[in-house]
């Protein structure tokens, strides 16, 4: 009799699972269409509804409320349809689960962060900003299925991916369904290859090849290693185009050792090379967990020796366990430093800890920046709730290229019709345990 | 009353083509009439995908009775096989012939290499032919993540160091970039194709189980010293249907690689945890039970996506489901519950009449 009650249950539990699955992406896209066309939705949603019925003579915008109400999978909606000029739906992708979560969650906060600063503040040419962020699981058919999840809900503007495989996969996409994309940190090249595509961070050669030049204009080394992680598309990516800049600048590259996913646990191998072959810097374009263990295995054999990374490294003072003397004198490229002193990163800094506990990285800046830029574009093409997404489209797609945006990640930033930010790469040094521009 | 005699083994295989047939109608009109969301319309050649690799493991776990661990490994290679050719002669050959041709080349791609992992492994006995697999999987996977495979005015250029050690010239098209994979392969696949494919495996493989090699490939699941002394060469007929399964597999994964305009070999659609999923599907629909496989794939495949809203614990329930699934499909009581159920409900509706 328990397996009984018990398959009961459970296939009870399936079916309410699947129905309410159904049940809220009818609903919604039923919110979207009263949030959108306000006079015509409003009037439909009323005509089915008897109750509301007698209010829809009255006045349009209670029928709308009503309407909305009555939705209770919409019920955060219902606030904002009060916005006189309705709801700009944003939709966001990016690993929430999995290895590499922290990145799409940091996106997720900043973005929701930016959002509510902006809504607070009366919203954008009277519209209200609404962030639904989804799961992709770090899997490019995962992106898509969250894109087409969406695209249900009734996305107008996507913010995303956060990473580049899953981002280049969703830009496919949206180019098909014309809908504008801004990817906060997707760095692979092909990611902004469709017009309709933007990012906000520097792109993988963008950062190998100001790296390999600035470390050639400053001279700050004649024999250089490179350590990097040939499994990921970030670290390779950078690699390349650092040493192909190389080749153009007065210093070479003396070793280049690859470690992948699978073992990035011991650098010892790779850090002897670069002591064997007499290097007098080493290049890390590599995220910051990696980074830390390496400081920390060059200091225990004694190599005492120059370390230059890109925006990946950002974060290394903040990882448990590390000393933080160990990356004394570290330099390192990066468009965002949460100890920076200006206004705007003290006030982000300070409400990212306050909400979520804990020091926000650059994923989380260029998903703040991002949702500015969004906002920056939709009012220089004043985009209202009501146009169709292909509408939304070309209208944020021209104004990318006559905008001027001062974010976190950089002053001034623009952008060309190729969908690449021009900004500049900050290099930092760390000395006595924080960032000091160089 | 003279009846009209089907054998039931055809019966049986015509209700799993009708079945695939039926839904394909079903999904065709409500797009039609507009009431599939996005969401479904995106996961349809995804179905086809993991139907066809669960039915192709079926054949490997279910009729030939040896577990293998890789089949998102021979997905890997038949994937990448295809893309590169399908990017390579993007603009030479026109869409319809070329996803034929791509959809052959990953087919044969995948069997050849499902035959050469096969040739020492399936001499022996035992659980070596998960053991060797599970490595074969990861393997191929760690060798297309450092591989750069380009093709210029020069002809083609491979290394397995780094992109730059190409020496492409600069109208060169990069196919394979190491771990960032194949990008911009052509978007060929679509529901219609992977219903097709679907019928086409079923039909090689309920086609190939009733077949006389089919039935020496059962003899040996069943029993291998009964079948050997009546004279069956027991690998050349184990060869047969891993080298047969194995192929299926890589035309799942050209189905998956035309579907992506970007492909990447990541732990997470051709690693383990994949091979197992499919596994999953096969155990959960039934181990030689070709039918469930497809309905297992299809619901497992849907509930994650479906489960979005439950953000989070999506990953919980949907564990919790396969729990469920396992006990309610597997567990003897369960079974007991379920045949008592059903003559409940056939001796209501007719009395007197026994199951």
């Amino acid at each position: 009799m328990k397996k009984k009650m018990l398959s009961l249950v459970l296939a009870g539990a399936m079916t309410a699972a699947l129905l309410t699955g159904c049940g809220s992406t009818g609903a919604d896209s039923g919110s979207a269409a009263a949030g959108t066309t306000n006079d015509t939705a409003a009037d439909d949603a009323a005509a089915t509804d008897d109750a509301a019925a007698d209010d829809a003579a009255t006045t349009d915008d209670t029928a709308a409320d009503d309407a909305a109400a009555d939705d209770a999978a919409a019920a955060d909606n219902a606030g904002a349809a009060d916005g006189a000029g309705g709801t700009l739906k944003i939709g966001g992708i990016g690993p929430l689960t999995g290895g590499a979560a922290v990145y799409g969650i940091a996106a997720m906060n900043g973005s929701q962060i930016a959002v509510d600063e902006i809504n607070a503040a009366g919203g954008v040419n009277g519209m209200m900003l609404e962030l639904n962020f989804q799961d992709d699981e770090l899997d490019s058919e995962k992106s898509v299925n969250a894109y087409n999840t969406l695209k249900d809900w009734g996305v107008q503007v996507i913010d995303g991916c956060v990473t580049s495989a899953c981002s280049i996969a969703v830009s496919a996409k949206t180019a098909e369904d014309n809908i504008f994309q801004l990817t906060p940190s997707g760095s692979a090249v092909e990611c902004v290859a469709n017009p309709n595509s933007f990012r906000v961070c520097f792109s993988d050669p963008n950062q190998g090849a100001a790296s390999a030049q600035y470390i050639g204009e400053h001279s700050l080394a004649t024999k250089v290693a490179v350590i990097y992680d040939s499994s990921d598309v970030y670290s390779s990516g950078i690699y390349e185009k650092f040493a192909g800049e190389a080749k153009n600048q007065p210093f070479e590259i003396v070793t280049a050792g690859a470690f992948t996913a699978d073992n990035k646990t011991d650098f010892s191998v790779q850090l002897q090379q670069a002591k064997d072959a007499g290097a007098d810097l080493v290049f890390l374009p590599i995220y910051y967990n990696e980074a830390a263990l390496i400081l920390k295995q060059a200091s225990d054999m004694g190599f005492d020796v120059k370390f230059f990374g890109c925006d990946g490294l950002d974060g290394i003072l903040g990882v448990e366990n590390f000393d933080a003397s160990l990356a004394e004198d570290v330099m390192l490229l990066t468009p965002f430093a949460a100890d920076a002193t200006d206004d705007l990163t003290v006030k982000f800094v300070t409400t990212y800890n306050e909400q979520f506990g804990e020091t926000p990285n650059q994923f989380a800046a260029d998903g703040y920046d991002a949702i500015y830029i969004i906002k920056a574009a939709a009012e220089k093409a004043g985009i209202t709730a009501d146009m169709s997404n292909e509408e939304i489209c070309t209208a944020l797609s021209a104004a990318m290229t006559e905008i001027q945006v001062d974010g976190l990640t950089g002053l001034g930033i623009t952008w060309d019709a190729s969908g690449e930010p021009t900004k500049d790469p900050k290099a930092v040094v760390i000395k006595n345990g924080v960032y000091t521009a160089m | 009353m003279k009846k009209i005699m089907i054998n039931k083994t055809t019966k049986n295989d015509m209700i799993t083509y009708a079945m695939v047939i039926l839904a394909y109608i079903v999904v065709q009109l409500l797009i039609a009439t507009g009431h599939v969301s996005s969401l479904i319309q995106g996961l349809l050649v995804p179905f086809c995908t993991y139907v066809i690799v669960a039915i192709a493991l079926n054949l490997t776990v279910g009729i030939l009775g040896e577990l293998s661990l890789g089949h998102a490994g021979f997905m890997c290679v038949g994937a990448f096989s295809s893309a590169v050719f399908s990017l390579a002669f993007k603009d030479a050959i026109p869409g319809g012939l070329r996803f034929l041709l791509a959809i052959l080349i990953g087919a044969a791609a995948a069997a050849l290499i499902g035959f050469l992992v096969g040739i020492p492994v399936l001499r022996l006995r035992g659980d070596y032919l998960a053991i060797v697999t599970l490595a074969f999987g990861e393997i191929i996977k760690n060798i297309i993540n450092a591989l750069y495979l380009g093709v210029d005015g020069n002809g083609i250029h491979f290394t397995m160091k780094d992109a730059l050690s190409l020496d492409m010239e600069e109208d060169g098209l990069m196919l394979i970039k190491g771990a960032q994979g194949v990008t911009g392969t052509p978007n060929d696949s679509n529901f219609t194709i992977g219903v097709v494919l679907i019928l086409i495996t079923l039909f090689i493989v309920l086609n190939f189980i009733h077949s006389r090699t089919g039935r020496a490939v059962m003899s040996i699941r069943d029993n291998r010293i009964a079948a050997e002394s009546v004279g069956i060469n027991v690998t050349k007929y184990k060869l047969i249907a891993f080298t047969i399964s194995a192929s299926l597999a890589g035309v799942a994964g050209v189905l998956y690689a035309h579907n992506l305009s970007t492909l990447n070999a990541l732990p997470k659609n051709f690693g383990y945890n994949m091979s197992i999923l499919i596994l999953v599907f096969v155990v959960l629909g039934g181990i030689g039970n070709i039918r469930g496989s497809i309905i297992a794939a299809v619901l497992l495949t849907l509930l994650p996506e479906v489960l979005r809203a439950l953000s989070d614990y999506r990953m919980l329930i949907y564990a919790i489901v396969l729990i469920a699934m396992m006990i309610f499909n597997w567990s003897p009581n369960a079974i007991f519950f379920r045949k008592r159920l059903k003559q409940r409900i056939t001796a209501g509706r007719k009395p007197g009449k026994e199951e």
